[in-house]
């Protein structure tokens, strides 16, 4: 199914209104993004990236314009819907990795594995990562790279169409960002899962199929990358 | 095991101190609650259960000497079902090896147990045959405060004649559940019940085919003030001292009283302690909620639906109510065992049993569950309305502004740390409050149930030491002239002795009217003062009628207005006398005029039927001799002794009282501060181990947690003692009779005493929280901000 267009934004508007004071967050973007691509968002704070990633994974919808996942209609879809959609389809990765601190690693995969009908085993999905070996350890016991890497498992685990990531190195020195990204990829590669990336780092940029440019609002640029690099190439 | 089923029991095992601590606090709300009601329910069952097996009366009618063939004509009143003739007499009772003379009460006795009214049921040894010629049966609670068994035998005084009773059994009757003298303290030392063969009773006391006690039972639908007011009229030829209902009757009044007031402490402070622990579980579960508020975004961006969320942290509430309950029912079931035992020390039922009431246990559980519903309630719709992606950014710094002490520009004479403090404090006023009430409502319970044992001493000090100043109460068998003073005078011991004439009566005002005892003494007199609620000696002189404040209530007259008294006794001429003043005596519905007065109302000269004496304590035992030698003697109350008594035992019962209420307000005040505590401790470990980081001395940091603290105890203190007192008052005014009035009298011991266990909470508390900021984790808590 690669190639077939999963994702299509058009026009996308977002106002957030606080009393007397409304942002707009997003000025008409449009855009469409292929099964199995690997798309960086790329911009500054403030751009517009996070507001657009929420709206892709369900968590907000737009003021105005329309956002499709295959056939669903994201813009106009209920809470419920938007749940049920996230359950079914979508796989977060964030930037504070928001693990259960009171659940082991292999608990925290369980959190979604129990939701979905045809999961993988949370091992293999923490094996995918590289951290078969602590799958008893609780968040606290492992390093920030590991609890990223954990919260990939727990995001590949459920086997999503599509995977987004709120800046997955954020957090992370070079070594360990280098670790979490060959997991990500390994994902887009093996699982064939269309991985949205959101990051203010231009480096990781080289990484993607696409990378699309923010800013204040808008799509500023679209690249297509030629060659991608891998991450052990990366430097910053 | 669903995962997030896991998470639960470990968040549950991780927030376990505080759990336990709010579990206590339902606890102890759930404890009173169930344990107050049950003994409520339990005595109120025993109660009616014991009326109806033994066919206790709903009318009674004294009268002085009436021919048992009127009983049939009584039978034909309406609303009588049935009816029963029976003798009763007051006396004086000696014990073998005891110095005092007891007060007691003769009663005959029908030939077989199972017949008539007021049914005596025989405890142990053998029923008194009518040709039984010495045997008595004795009530339960004499027997045992005297060590009195069948077989032994007793010195009593009949109709002015001293005989030796052999004690056959020992009885109960429905009559005389609660034992005490007209008027008294309860004292099962110095006051027994005598049954003997009607027979025997009636010919010692010149009643032969008379009776002087009319009881029946009425049907359902007889009018009561109809069937009294006929009683009156049929028995007033023969010297009726006026008919009255059951809810007069002293036993049942006394029972009836104790048992309503177990229902007042078992609402009240029980909904204290839910209130407290509604806040308490509303700050720990918002709290819970607040530091999970990434978790819970990332389980909504998962796809956890909103409900398997909602449900999640329900549970956790759910959880702590649920330890709560169960600790209460136990709690509950303890204390209502142990309070059903005081009274069954108290009250003589032919069995008692403590029984947990099924509609008390499900109340409870219902109400804990509302609480439950109530504390979680916003917290939980909170986390249903929380946006997923709002949620996912991390929480903006709190607002902080200027506390007013700065506005004031008061802040250059604080430190950082301490303002730290105030504006914590300023910055979750609705929390600073909460937490406030909390600590001040635990030392409010601890008031309201500990402030009785000063105030019974008050009202004991005000009644039988200011007012009635003597040592013993004699009580003559009928009224003879004043010059009989001077024998009692001369008895063994006496330093002075003052006449009296009481005076039964039935006061009329309007619609309204009263039976009682008019007490004629001789103005001037020392050892009985007529006091005003203030304690100010009022003038009384002939003509002049003085009522206590609560019976002029009840006839609805003020000092000036007119009232009707028809004396009950002697020649039963009616006459009208003003109110002069209102007396402020703490216990009984009665009045005050001069002796003078009241004999002239019985129709006699210048006669007496009280007298009271002071007495040499180091003579009591040959003033006791004489007094039994002294036929004409009805009775003497030592008072001294029975005061003694009445504190021994009251004051045993209050302090455990005092003790369990102080437990569980206890809890309330730990649970209060220490989780209040913690949860700051959780809030801002991020900024007390950056401050320690920076350089401050663990003193310093513990100063900006604990200085909130300090502050909060600081104005819960006043604040709890002013709300104990309205607590106390409340409580005072729903078991408040017209019988008697508790002064809200509360010593400064009850206020130290609750401030102190306040402390003691706050202290203990202080060490705990110490212990975690000195261990601090600060690189930890530095590297992730949750």
């Amino acid at each position: 199914m690669r190639g077939e267009t999963v994702f299509r934004a058009e026009a996308l508007t977002k106002i957030y209104r606080a009393g007397e004071v409304s942002v707009q967050a997003l000025r008409g973007v449009s855009f469409e993004i292929p099964a199995g691509e690997f798309v960086v968002l790329l911009g500054p704070s403030g751009s517009g990236k996070s507001t657009l990633l929420n709206i892709l994974g369900g968590l907000d919808i737009p003021t105005a314009g329309s956002v499709n996942w295959r056939d669903h209609d994201l813009s106009h879809a209920t809470e419920k819907e938007l749940t049920r959609y996230r359950r079914e389809h979508v796989g977060f990765v964030f930037q504070f990795y928001n693990l259960i601190p009171s659940l082991t690693a292999r608990e925290n995969v369980e959190l979604v594995t129990e939701l979905v009908p045809r999961p993988m085993d949370p091992a293999e999905a923490l094996g995918l990562v590289g951290l078969a070996e602590r799958l008893d350890h609780f968040p606290a016991q492992l390093s920030g790279g590991e609890q990223q890497r954990v919260a990939i498992a727990r995001a590949l685990a459920k086997r999503p169409e599509c995977l987004l990531c709120d800046e997955p190195t954020g957090a992370l020195d070079i070594a360990t960002g280098r670790v979490v990204l060959e997991a990500l990829l390994r994902a887009n590669n093996e699982l064939g899962t269309t991985t949205v990336i959101i990051t203010h780092n231009a480096t990781i940029a080289s990484l993607a199929d696409r990378v699309l440019r923010l800013a204040d609002g808008r799509i500023a640029s679209v690249e297509q990358n030629s060659r991608r690099l891998s991450p052990a190439e990366l430097h910053w | 095991m669903k995962v997030l089923d896991r998470k639960l029991l470990r968040d549950l095992w991780r927030l376990r101190s505080q759990v336990l601590t709010i579990a206590l606090v339902v606890a102890s709300g759930i404890g009173g609650y169930i344990g107050s009601l049950s003994a409520h329910r339990s005595l109120a069952g025993l109660r009616d259960e014991y009326y109806q097996t033994a066919r206790f009366a709903h009318v009674f009618a004294p009268v002085h000497r009436a021919p048992r063939a009127l009983g049939e004509r009584l039978r034909d009143v309406p609303g009588i079902l049935d009816m029963d003739l029976s003798v009763v007499a007051p006396t004086t009772i000696t014990v073998p090896g005891s110095v005092e003379v007891m007060t007691g009460m003769m009663v005959s006795l029908p030939a077989r147990p199972d017949t008539g009214m007021n049914r005596v049921v025989l405890e142990r040894g053998q029923w008194v045959e009518p040709d039984d010629a010495d045997g008595v049966l004795v009530s339960r609670s004499f027997a045992r405060a005297r060590n009195i068994a069948p077989g032994d035998r007793l010195a009593v005084l009949m109709n002015g004649r001293l005989q030796q009773v052999r004690v056959s059994g020992i009885a109960l009757s429905p009559a005389y559940i609660f034992a005490a003298a007209q008027g008294g303290f309860s004292d099962d030392t110095r006051f027994g019940v005598l049954w003997m063969p009607e027979e025997r009773l009636s010919a010692a006391y010149d009643l032969r085919g008379a009776f002087n006690l009319f009881a029946a039972r009425l049907t359902a639908s007889a009018d009561e003030a109809a069937v009294i007011a006929a009683l009156d009229r049929l028995l007033a030829p023969y010297g009726a001292l006026g008919a009255y209902a059951r809810k007069d009757q002293l036993s049942h009044r006394m029972l009836t009283q104790e048992i309503d007031e177990q229902r007042v402490f078992g609402t009240v402070l029980p909904a204290v302690f839910l209130a407290v622990a509604i806040f308490l579980l509303h700050v720990l579960i918002s709290r819970h909620i607040a530091t999970e508020r990434t978790q819970i975004a990332a389980l909504k961006a998962m796809g956890y639906y909103d409900r398997a969320i909602g449900a999640h942290y329900f549970t956790f509430t759910s959880v702590t109510v649920i330890i709560g309950v169960a600790l209460g029912i136990a709690v509950g079931y303890l204390f209502g065992h142990w309070m059903t035992g005081l009274y069954a020390r108290v009250f003589s039922f032919p069995n008692f049993h403590f029984q947990l009431d099924g509609t008390v246990l499900a109340s409870a559980v219902l109400l804990a569950a509302l609480a439950g519903v109530a504390a979680t309630f916003g917290a939980v719709r909170a986390v249903v309305r929380l946006p997923a992606a709002e949620a996912m950014r991390p929480p903006a710094p709190a607002r902080f502004h200027r506390t007013l002490l700065e506005r004031l520009r008061l802040g250059h004479w604080m430190s950082a740390p301490t303002r730290m403090v105030l504006r914590e404090l300023e910055r979750r006023p609705m929390r600073s409050v909460l937490t406030t009430l909390g600590i001040a409502s635990s030392v409010a319970i601890i008031i309201a149930g500990t402030w009785w044992s000063g105030a019974f001493d008050n009202l004991v000090d005000q009644e039988l030491f200011r007012r009635d100043r003597s040592d013993v109460l004699i009580a003559l068998n009928d009224p003879v002239d004043i010059g009989a003073l001077h024998s009692i005078r001369r008895m063994p011991g006496v330093l002075t002795a003052e006449a009296a004439r009481t005076l039964v009566v039935r006061l009329r005002h309007g619609a309204h009217e009263y039976r009682t005892m008019l007490m004629g003494i001789d103005p001037g007199a020392r050892l009985r003062r007529v006091q005003d609620s203030a304690g100010r000696t009022l003038p009384l002189a002939d003509g002049m009628l003085l009522l206590t404040d609560r019976l002029a209530r009840r006839l609805d007259l003020r000092p000036g207005d007119s009232v009707d008294i028809e004396p009950l006794e002697g020649t039963r001429r009616p006459v009208r006398l003003h109110v002069a003043a209102e007396t402020g005596d703490l216990m009984g519905m009665y009045g005050f005029l001069t002796r003078h007065d009241a004999a002239r109302l019985a129709g006699e000269g210048d006669t007496f039927n009280l007298a009271r004496v002071r007495l040499d304590a180091a003579q009591d035992g040959a003033f006791f001799d004489a007094v039994r030698n002294t036929p004409r003697i009805a009775a003497a109350g030592d008072k001294r002794r029975m005061v003694a008594h009445f504190r021994a035992t009251s004051q045993h019962n209050l302090l455990m009282f005092a003790a369990i209420l102080s437990a569980f307000a206890m809890c309330i005040a730990v649970g209060v501060v220490y989780n209040s505590a913690r949860i700051t401790l959780a809030e801002q470990a991020w900024e007390l181990a950056t401050l320690r980081v920076m350089g401050l001395t663990r003193a310093e940091v513990s100063w900006t947690l604990l200085g909130q603290l300090a502050a909060q105890m600081a104005i819960a203190l006043p604040i709890g003692w002013i709300a104990g007192t309205g607590l106390a008052a409340l409580i005072l005014g729903l078991i408040t009779s017209e019988q008697f009035r508790i002064p809200l009298v509360i010593d400064s011991f009850t206020y130290t005493f609750a401030s102190l266990v306040m402390l003691a909470a706050g202290i203990i508390t202080t060490f705990i929280v110490r212990r975690r900021i000195d261990q601090l984790d600060l690189i930890g808590v530095l590297k992730t901000r949750d």
